[in-house]
């Protein structure tokens, strides 16, 4: 064949036959599973069709008019419809009840999972890690541990998929989404936004790279911006001047935030909530939203003053705040400082302390 | 033994003197007209006319995704063009195709009415119709929208400078238009029915209308609302759908697709009514379990309502309406089952032809078949987190939509052909097209499968290289695909003039238009017939020709 045409074009064609994508690769612990359900979903299928085009193309030969003159006319089959009814009705039941328990695995994540924070925006996908490691569209993750993603849009819809890993989830504006995956395979693989967002929607693109445990160390040592997450919420917690409400003092005016994540609390209106990442960011944002008994509606909202980023930075000092001691140095710190820098100031502050609006009814 | 009037049959037939074309002559009388026949003209005109334009759209799409990057077109005019291709495709043409063309065509006459109960709503929601197009075609000439035919919030309402509001404008009054023709449908199929037309002897035909026009009633208005809030949402920043106010960017997916969703059946219903005539036609035998056929419309328009939320598996709504959602979408996914399977029954010692429209028919049956096993792959909510979003919904929906509701249109628009202008398509030519559009359209769509699966995102101007070869298939499909809709097109014109007279009755048919002249008369029938058969009756059929040969000779 390849004496007639040209070698290099022979040359490309092989390239380009060869190098082709039928099956994506299968790189998390989930993976196999939804495979598993797609082929039998498949196999399904393909019995439904070749049934049907047996019965339509065994009948078009049997009785095509040269065959059959004459039609024998039938009103219908009570027992038939019955057949035809329940037996789709079955298998689709099966593949109801599998898909859903493969949903409730993708998307309930087991306690001892690492959490890497994404924010989406048009057109990039920012990935924040505990340790301080900041990644613009890539993502990296170490090869056998559960990761959790918590996700937030701060614009428009985008959707956080790896088809390696069979695994996505929408990613919305003004809510946490997490979804969770085990890689199981070293390698770099497709990061995709699959829901549509805008001029660049196709340029939203990225690579996971998971790496082995050992590498997975060195990357974390090697691409440290030096403060962690946490470190980070410590600051903006004390500059946004939260501790002057929250220092954990008795009769403060807000609530003792220390070991308060994943607690239960009672909320002015008798119901409990728990003390979850999207609880913690709708009270910095809306705090009418849910407030705690015992405490007055005072707080003003943040809504517009705190970045995505920097809500995740609070989010994981509160979860990682065990105690109020290094709430109330800041405090101090702060307020010796403001009295070093301008005695005027710290005047304001005491009668009207932290943000003006806090002293509004 | 019947009063209905009947004509001499193909050998003999000449075209009859009077006639709903030749009635009145003019411009003024068809764009006046109360007719419900030309009030079908004018529709069949005007969605051909849109879906060429919307053809010309996909053929650009494939065009660009011929290669990896964007290099044929910038980005924003691909989110452009395929954007207007989904508006243009949905809304102004698979949605009014089969009712507001062949049904409105048919139904009164199939119910053995002079006309529709509301000629001239019948006439506005096609003005409707009109100036929802010239406002789609406004916003295209403008500079386009490029907010996807989702609309998707807060993208659509706060991040886009195209004419977003003109093109919420467009949809919002092309909803009118099928509000309206739902309501005319519904109303005369209540009230018109001929003497002894009780409804379990109506075609299969106007059953899938009915349950269509209640959808249309009762889903549209949920569409226009949500349109509206996103026009008010732009223009005074309400804030409904804005978590920065305190709205909720989700509520509109939940609104969107309460009607889109709906919107679906909207579409394929009346394509499953044709399928039901032609496949009892050519195989010379009643349609088999008449009213499981008839009640399975009713089931999915009911069922319909209430699957909405299987488009947000993905969107963070709880696990557990999830779970009751995927539920009801499995249920849905029986009553089309059970329609196949008897159509397929139906067969069962029939005497069988494959006349063009049976081909398109046979083509509905594979592909449908098809597109709605695939979407049990998504309705199973564990598939749907992989497959959602991908080309595997793309593929999908073009399998339900192109495949079966565009086969379906063509069978009916070839099966009553000789009904409409009283001549025939030329036979040989029309086969071909069949054929080539069914392989066009399973080598486009087929490969779009496979590259879902991969993990390809919809709506992309840019992809990795290794899924090219898949594309290059899709693409060259799609280039079969068009010659084979380009090619009616062009026979359909020709036999306006030069195609065979076709006589009242090619088919030997049962329904009750095939008893009439062809093109019928103005007014449909003489007098009013009495109805004393059921449907798909061809011993009545056969007792009636013999009487008349009896009579005649």
């Amino acid at each position: 064949m390849h004496y007639f045409i040209s070698p290099v074009l022979w040359q490309f064609l092989v390239n380009w036959l060869t190098h082709f994508a039928l099956f994506p690769p299968e790189a998390s612990a989930i993976a196999p599973y939804a495979d598993a359900l797609y082929f039998f979903l498949i196999l399904i299928s393909l019995v439904g069709m070749v049934i049907v085009m047996a019965l339509v193309g065994g009948f078009s030969i049997l009785y095509r008019k040269d065959r059959n003159p004459e039609a024998t006319q039938i009103e219908g089959s009570t027992l038939l419809e019955a057949t035809w009814t329940i037996i789709p009705l079955a298998l689709f039941m099966v593949c109801f009840v599998w898909g859903a328990l493969l949903y409730f695995r993708i998307y309930n994540p087991p306690a001892n999972a690492m959490n890497i924070y994404i924010v989406g925006k048009q057109w990039m996908w920012k990935a924040e890690h505990p340790g301080g490691q900041h990644e613009i569209n890539s993502l990296h993750v170490p090869m056998g541990r559960p990761v959790q993603l918590t996700m937030i849009s701060q614009d428009v819809f985008h959707s956080y998929s790896i088809p390696a890993f069979r695994v996505k989830r929408e990613v919305i504006p003004g809510r946490y989404t997490t979804v969770w995956f085990t890689a199981t395979q070293p390698g770099t693989y497709h990061l995709f936004c699959t829901q549509y967002c805008g001029t660049l929607h196709s340029q939203m693109i990225g690579e996971v790279v998971v790496m082995k445990p050992d590498d997975y160390e060195a990357w974390t040592q090697g691409s440290t911006s030096g403060m962690s997450l946490a470190q980070n919420g410590e600051r903006l917690f004390a500059s946004m001047g939260c501790n002057a409400c929250h220092s954990g003092n008795a009769g403060a005016r807000g609530p003792n935030l220390a070991e308060a994540y994943a607690t239960r609390v009672q909320l002015t209106n008798g119901s409990y909530a728990m003390v979850d990442d999207a609880f913690l960011r709708d009270s910095i944002l809306n705090p009418t939203m849910h407030t705690t008994a015992g405490y007055a509606p005072i707080m003003p909202t943040y809504q517009g003053q705190i970045s995505e980023e920097g809500l995740i930075d609070l989010v994981e000092y509160i979860k990682q705040l065990k105690s109020n001691s290094r709430v109330q140095q800041t405090l101090n710190t702060s307020q010796v400082q403001s009295q070093a820098q301008s005695p005027a100031s710290s005047q304001v502050q005491q009668t009207a302390p932290a943000t003006p609006g806090m002293v509004k009814p | 033994m019947s009063t209905i009037v009947t004509l001499p049959d193909q050998q003999t037939a000449s075209l009859p003197k009077r006639s709903y074309l030749n009635e009145e002559y003019g411009l003024k009388s068809w764009l006046l007209t109360g007719d419900h026949k030309r009030i079908a003209i004018l529709y069949l005109i005007s969605i051909t006319f849109f879906f060429f334009i919307g053809g010309a759209m996909a053929g650009l799409i494939r065009l660009e995704l011929l290669t990896p990057p964007t290099d044929l077109m910038a980005a924003d005019t691909y989110n452009k063009l395929f954007t207007m291709h989904g508006i243009i495709m949905v809304f102004l043409f698979l949605v009014p195709s089969v009712p507001a063309t062949i049904g409105n065509f048919l139904i009164p006459i199939m119910v053995g009415a002079k006309d529709l109960a509301f000629p001239k709503i019948n006439l506005l929601s096609w003005y409707l119709y009109v100036v929802g197009g010239i406002l789609v075609l406004a916003a295209l000439t403008l500079g386009g929208v490029d907010t996807g035919w989702t609309f998707t919030t807060p993208l659509s309402t706060h991040y886009l400078n195209t004419h977003v509001i003109t093109a919420g404008l467009a949809i919002f009054v092309a909803g009118f238009s099928s509000i309206f023709t739902g309501l005319n449908f519904i109303v005369t199929v209540h009230r018109m029915r001929a003497p002894g037309m009780t409804w379990f002897r109506l075609p299969l035909f106007v059953w899938s209308h009915y349950a269509a026009s209640i959808l249309m009633v009762l889903g549209t208005p949920v569409l226009a609302i949500t349109l509206v809030l996103v026009i008010l949402e732009r223009v005074m920043g309400i804030g409904v759908f804005d978590p920065a106010k305190g709205g909720d960017p989700l509520l509109f997916q939940h609104l969107f697709w309460f009607y889109s969703h709906p919107a679906v059946y909207i579409m394929i219903l009346p394509g499953m009514g044709v399928i039901s005539e032609v496949i009892s036609t050519f195989s010379r035998k009643r349609v088999f379990g008449y009213t499981a056929v008839a009640f399975s419309s009713v089931a999915i328009a009911v069922f319909g309502f209430f699957v909405w939320a299987h488009h947000m598996f993905i969107m963070g709504v709880s696990n557990y309406s999830a779970l009751v959602f995927s539920l009801l979408t499995m249920l849905v996914a029986v009553p089309s089952a059970i329609k196949i399977f008897n159509w397929a029954a139906t067969l069962y010692k029939g005497s069988i032809t494959f006349e063009t429209p049976m081909l398109y028919a046979f083509g509905f049956m594979g592909l449908f078949t098809i597109g709605g096993l695939t979407g049990v792959f998504l309705g199973s909510m564990g598939m749907d987190i992989h497959l959602t979003e991908t080309y595997f919904i793309v593929a999908h929906f073009h399998f339900v939509m192109v495949g079966g509701m565009l086969m379906a249109f063509l069978a009916g628009i070839h099966f009553w052909w000789p009904k409409m202008t009283g001549r025939m398509y030329p036979e040989g030519l029309s086969k071909l097209a069949a054929l080539t559009t069914f392989i066009g359209f399973n080598l486009t769509f087929f490969p779009q499968f496979i590259l879902g699966y991969l993990g390809m995102p919809r709506r992309y101007a840019a992809y990795p290289p290794e899924f090219q070869v898949l594309n290059v298939l899709s693409t060259a499909g799609a280039t079969v695909l068009g010659v084979g809709y380009l090619l009616p097109m062009l026979y359909l014109v020709w036999s306006l003039k030069y195609g065979k007279i076709a006589g009242a009755n090619p088919w030997q048919a049962t329904g009750l238009e095939w008893q009439i002249q062809s093109p019928p008369l103005t007014e449909n029938f003489v007098e009013t017939p009495v109805v004393d058969y059921e449907a798909y009756d061809y011993e009545w059929l056969a007792n009636k020709t013999k009487h008349e040969v009896q009579t005649v000779g």
